[in-house]
């Protein structure tokens, strides 16, 4: 039994590997993902914010713009995750005394 | 064949911390345990989506007057950044909301180990 | 991690540190725009320097600074600055979140209008993300024992 999940676990990283292998080289100058126009002749976005970030909002930091300015409903879907997380543990864990004289009742 | 090593390194230390966080989850009977692994694999996912985004003489996206910007190979990809703040912060919802699971599991059942639930539970 | 840790060079060690990393959690989220920082990172630093005091003080202690209930309004007032903000924008005629129709005074161009609608929404995010990671933290210290 537990020599299957040890071929299963080398399997899968020698799959990963394998897949890996196909990928482009990490900061080659010429990754489709830092072109200027893609293959289809649109715009591509990485290069979209870098030169139009300062333009647009006056701001150095562009990370700080792509958050807040041109995916700005992404971090309020963002801000709705962490919110229920805290509603969680609020409802799972905090009981009320009713519940406890009930049962000694 | 040089080049292939040093273009593809990164991608293999990221695909060994996935293979930890997946041994943890299979191999480890207590609970707890395997919450760590899950968090460890999340982790790996975040720091595959910041090597993607590198460039070679390339510096932070923060706009430096001196460096133009015309040229868009003189700094580094946002987009990838942002994508994972958002995931980082997802990532620690997650862990909350399984902690408190744990707790209340505790609470009702009086062990945490894997086979001694599935046997109180029948 | 209700009763006080018993050594005094841990709550001395506590009482001396918080009050920096607050203040180096505020200079975080506002100078969001001009280094890396913004909402969330700053929102976790301060979140960082209330849980030292609670955890090395006890619940008589840290419960001076913020008390455990003010953190859910305070979470709930974190979101509604962000989404109102969202109305404002469409309720003077533009879609949702268009931060060149925010009524400021005076007469600005639009990228110093988007430059403080940015900032309004990282103070909203950072005093969020605070309110519920202390949230998390009490919720589940006072749960701990109902078995």
């Amino acid at each position: 039994m537990k020599a299957l999940k040890i071929l299963v676990l080398v399997l899968f990283a020698a799959v990963l590997i394998y897949a890996s292998s196909g990928l482009p080289n990490r900061g080659d100058a010429d990754n489709l993902m830092h072109a200027d126009r893609s293959v289809i002749n649109t715009t591509v976005k990485g290069s979209y914010f870098i030169k139009n970030a300062y333009r647009d909002a006056a701001t150095p930091n562009m990370v700080t713009v792509v958050l807040g300015d041109y995916r700005s409903i992404d971090t309020f879907g963002e801000q709705v995750v962490i919110y229920t997380a805290g509603l969680i543990t609020l409802l799972v864990l905090r009981r009320t005394r009713r519940l406890k004289k009930e049962i000694k009742s | 064949m040089l080049e292939f090593f040093t273009g593809h390194y990164a991608y293999w230390f990221t695909i060994i911390l996935l293979c930890i966080g997946v041994y943890g989850i299979m191999f480890k009977k207590n609970l707890i345990k395997k919450t760590i692994g899950l968090a460890i694999l999340q982790i790996s996912v975040v720091m595959y989506f910041v090597a993607v985004a590198s460039k070679w003489d390339a510096t932070v996206p923060v706009l430096d007057p001196n460096i133009p910007v015309e040229q868009a190979a003189n700094y580094l990809n946002p987009l990838t950044h942002t994508l994972m703040l958002t995931a980082i912060v997802v990532g620690v919802a997650t862990l909350g909301v399984a902690f408190t699971l744990l707790i209340a599991i505790y609470n009702r059942y009086e062990t945490l180990d894997e086979q001694e639930l599935i046997d109180k539970m029948k | 991690m209700r009763r006080q840790y018993d050594s005094p060079i841990v709550l001395l060690g506590a009482r001396l540190l918080s009050p920096y990393i607050m203040l180096f959690g505020w200079y975080v989220i506002i100078h969001g725009h001009y280094s890396p920082g913004g909402g969330f990172q700053g929102g976790a630093l301060l979140a960082a320097s209330v849980l030292l005091i609670r955890v090395a003080g006890g619940k008589r202690v840290s419960r001076l600074q913020i008390a455990e209930f003010a953190t859910t309004p305070l979470a709930v007032v974190g979101v509604v600055i962000y989404f109102a903000t969202g109305l404002v924008a469409m309720a003077m005629g533009g879609y949702f979140l268009d931060y060149e129709m925010l009524p400021f005074p005076g007469d600005m161009e639009a990228s110093m209008l988007r430059y403080y609608g940015i900032l309004i929404i990282e103070v909203g995010i950072g005093l969020a993300v605070m309110a519920i990671l202390i949230m998390i933290y009490d919720n589940m210290v006072r749960g701990e024992d109902y078995a």
